[in-house]
């Protein structure tokens, strides 16, 4: 085991782990963050991304480990995130989940887009989510939410990361 | 699934990195941005007793120009050339060929020197870098070398790395106002392997070009005879057509009309865009 320390939703988090650990197993089993959602484990399908130092990361492809000294973001880090404010209320509005298992890695993601490019087209929004699996919507109701969150924030001061 | 267990090294200079590296008897592995081995540990193909980290090597992160090279760092993130952090562009091709490696949450800490280290034959760097003539630093614990990237990729997963050695940059020939670059991928689903990728580079009528071929042999090869046609300024559809089929048979079986013609088509549509331009 190896002592780990990290800024963890905004907090120094300290925890012994275990080098095989994923950043992924680390947020579910030691700090019982379970809104990072574990599908493939091989970085197929995208349910697990978080932000390590502001940059969208498949936390399954990360050694907890990796991560000393480095800032994770997760879901439950968000909030009062106005991006993720406004997304959420566009994913609930545009019918964008059906059974949710895909839900937190694309916020995750969206939120990123949303960040890296202001007011995204459907197309460019489509391209950006390719690594994201989700098995029940289709995608159309996602791709809709995300372009009506990034207009209404289009306008708008882009908020720091 | 879950990797098996491993110790794990975080070490402070490239000296330390290859003395933990080649200790005798372990099997042992580099990690840089992990977006390779974590799959091949998560999934037990990979089964190290030690994992070096390398992400931490300030050495390993150099981007500069020289007055003949652009030198970039092994840690450079496809992210980081995707958003053009390099001091050179080579005409769009390295954003280009960064932006379309799998999805950007894996081209945040996917890096180059990783990405030729494992030496995929369906990676995009080991392909694009051999077009650009692009050579390898190297550092071991005998010190350091260079070596031209087609003569470093041996085959699949196969480099001239010892088990000491570590990927420390790449020096890519600087180009100059005369370059003319064309790529075109075809991947069936982003982030998987790659069906087949081809790059091409002109420096005008008369100046040297390259041509290459990814992700249908164990390793990228050059196609001289498109090259030939490419410096001869032929635009002949047939002309073209004839040069790619005499160099692709040489890496794939003649007898596959699939494969013929998806080689084909990417290394006609990257010599076209070179030609466009």
């Amino acid at each position: 085991m190896k002592s780990l320390t990290l800024q963890l939703n905004g907090s120094k988090v300290t925890h012994e782990v275990e080098p095989r650990e994923t950043l992924a197993d680390f947020l579910r089993e030691r700090c019982r963050l379970t809104a990072t959602h574990l599908g493939c484990e091989h970085g197929a399908c995208g349910a697990c991304t978080v932000a390590v130092n502001g940059q969208a990361t498949r936390s399954c492809l990360r050694l907890a480990i990796m991560c000393e000294g480095q800032s994770v973001q997760t879901l439950e880090g968000l909030e009062d995130d106005p991006t993720m404010e406004v997304l959420r209320r566009h994913f609930h509005q545009s019918h964008a989940l059906q059974c949710g298992f895909c839900t937190p890695g694309m916020l995750m993601m969206a939120r990123d887009i949303l960040l890296r490019m202001p007011n995204p087209n459907a197309q460019t929004i489509r391209d950006q989510l390719s690594g994201q699996i989700c098995r029940c919507t289709g995608y159309s109701g996602i791709v809709t939410a995300i372009v009506a969150a990034g207009r209404e924030l289009g306008g708008a001061e882009r908020p720091q990361p | 699934m879950k990797a098996a267990a491993f110790d794990y090294a975080i070490p402070k200079s490239v000296a330390e990195a290859t003395a933990l590296l080649g200790s005798n008897g372990a099997a042992t592995a580099a990690i840089a941005g992990g977006q390779s081995l974590l799959p091949l540990l998560n999934l037990r193909v990979a089964l190290p007793d030690l994992v070096v980290d390398l992400a931490r090597l300030e050495e390993l992160k150099e981007i500069a120009a020289t007055q003949t090279n652009i030198r970039i760092g092994a840690l450079t993130t496809h992210a980081a050339i995707e958003d053009g952090k390099l001091p050179e562009a080579f005409g769009g091709l390295m954003q280009k060929v960064a932006s379309k490696i799998s999805y950007r949450a894996v081209r945040n800490h996917g890096t180059i020197g990783g990405s030729v280290a494992l030496a995929d034959p369906a990676a995009d760097w080991p392909g694009c870098l051999l077009a650009l003539g692009a050579h390898v630093r190297i550092a071991g614990r005998k010190g350091t070398r260079s070596q031209p990237i087609g003569e470093f990729v041996l085959g699949q997963y196969s480099t001239s790395l010892a088990a000491d050695e570590i990927i420390v940059g790449f020096d890519v020939p600087r180009p100059d106002a005369a370059l003319r670059c064309g790529s075109f991928k075809v991947v069936r689903k982003s982030g998987a392997f790659a069906n087949s990728i081809a790059f091409a580079i002109s420096y005008g009528r008369g100046g040297p070009a390259a041509v290459v071929l990814a992700a249908a042999a164990d390793r990228p090869c050059l196609l001289p005879a498109v090259a030939e046609r490419i410096k001869a300024g032929e635009k002949s559809e047939d002309v073209l057509r004839d040069a790619i089929a005499q160099d692709v048979a040489k890496h794939v079986a003649k007898d596959d009309p699939y494969l013929m013609r998806l080689h084909t088509s990417t290394v006609l549509r990257a010599v076209r865009e070179v030609q466009a331009k």
